[in-house]
């Protein structure tokens, strides 16, 4: 289960309609331990492609660096698909190297909603689960979790894109 | 010659769950194989069949990627400080990593 702020959940879903048709990706940092996404650090997508994302080396280090000075961890690492759905691809599950983190991933592919999902990759193995965004003070069913997994390209959260 | 090498979460099951280690080495080549001597299995998470290092994972010596320092090759003096961590990738397509793992 990923619990997120709606304000920060709003920033990651802006980010990848500006960046869109590149995938956008970034962090989500929270205090050690807490399983709570506290702070929003969009990254560059040093491989500025339509179908592929990496976090440039140097801000990497200077990102994780700057965790761990302030006991933090990466709660969330999200990224967007431009074309597919918001689920892993094979690359997603085999790169995956924080078996910690929530990924969470956002398909800007429909230009009026948004689909986010979040997922847990630990040891090559994926589990979808459930979003629960807290402080919305809009629509809260706007956001909806579903954990079938099996289809997903049926139903799916619809985040209003106001970009 | 004592280098400090800061290990992923992802590693270290091969140390332990200790966060740093020390090895040493002249370059990141001669490291690796000190630190796969105390901590079996280590290097093989960081070396590819054909002997480079991994694509997609990133190793500094201080403050630099050793990409541009000669990679494998790198020097070490006593005292740096190596930091390994995964690259953060992925993506929609896996022809486009497949594309990138030969780089």
């Amino acid at each position: 289960m990923l619990t997120i702020d709606a304000a920060i959940l709003d920033a990651i879903v802006k980010h990848a309609r500006r960046d869109h048709p590149d995938e956008a990706c970034g962090v989500v940092a929270g205090p050690a331990g807490s399983d709570t996404p506290t702070r929003h650090i969009p990254m560059d997508n040093a491989a500025r492609s339509m179908t592929f994302y990496q976090f440039d080396s140097m801000e990497q280090l200077r990102v994780w660096r700057e965790m761990d000075d302030a006991d933090e961890e990466p709660v969330v690492i999200y990224h967007s698909h431009t074309a597919t759905e918001a689920a892993p691809s094979r690359t997603d599950v085999n790169l995956a190297a924080e078996p910690g983190a929530h990924y969470l991933l956002v398909s800007t592919r429909e230009p009026d909603t948004t689909e986010v999902r979040s997922f847990r990759i630990v040891d090559g193995a994926v589990t979808e689960e459930p979003v629960t965004v807290v402080n919305g003070d809009v629509d809260q069913h706007a956001v909806q979790s579903y954990l079938f997994g099996q289809s997903p390209t049926t139903v799916d959260y619809e985040c209003r894109a106001d970009s | 010659m004592a280098i400090e090498v800061r290990i992923p979460t992802i590693l270290r099951t091969y140390t332990g769950g200790a966060k740093v280690v020390e090895g040493s080495g002249d370059t990141i080549a001669a490291l690796l194989v000190d630190l796969d001597s105390k901590h079996n299995g280590l290097r093989d998470r960081l070396i590819t069949a054909e002997g480079g290092l991994h694509r997609f994972v990133n190793v500094y010596i201080n403050d630099e990627d050793v990409r541009f320092l000669g990679a494998l090759d790198a020097k070490l003096n006593d005292g740096d400080s190596v930091t390994i961590l995964p690259a953060v990738a992925g993506g929609a397509f896996a022809f486009a990593a497949a594309h990138a793992l030969r780089g």
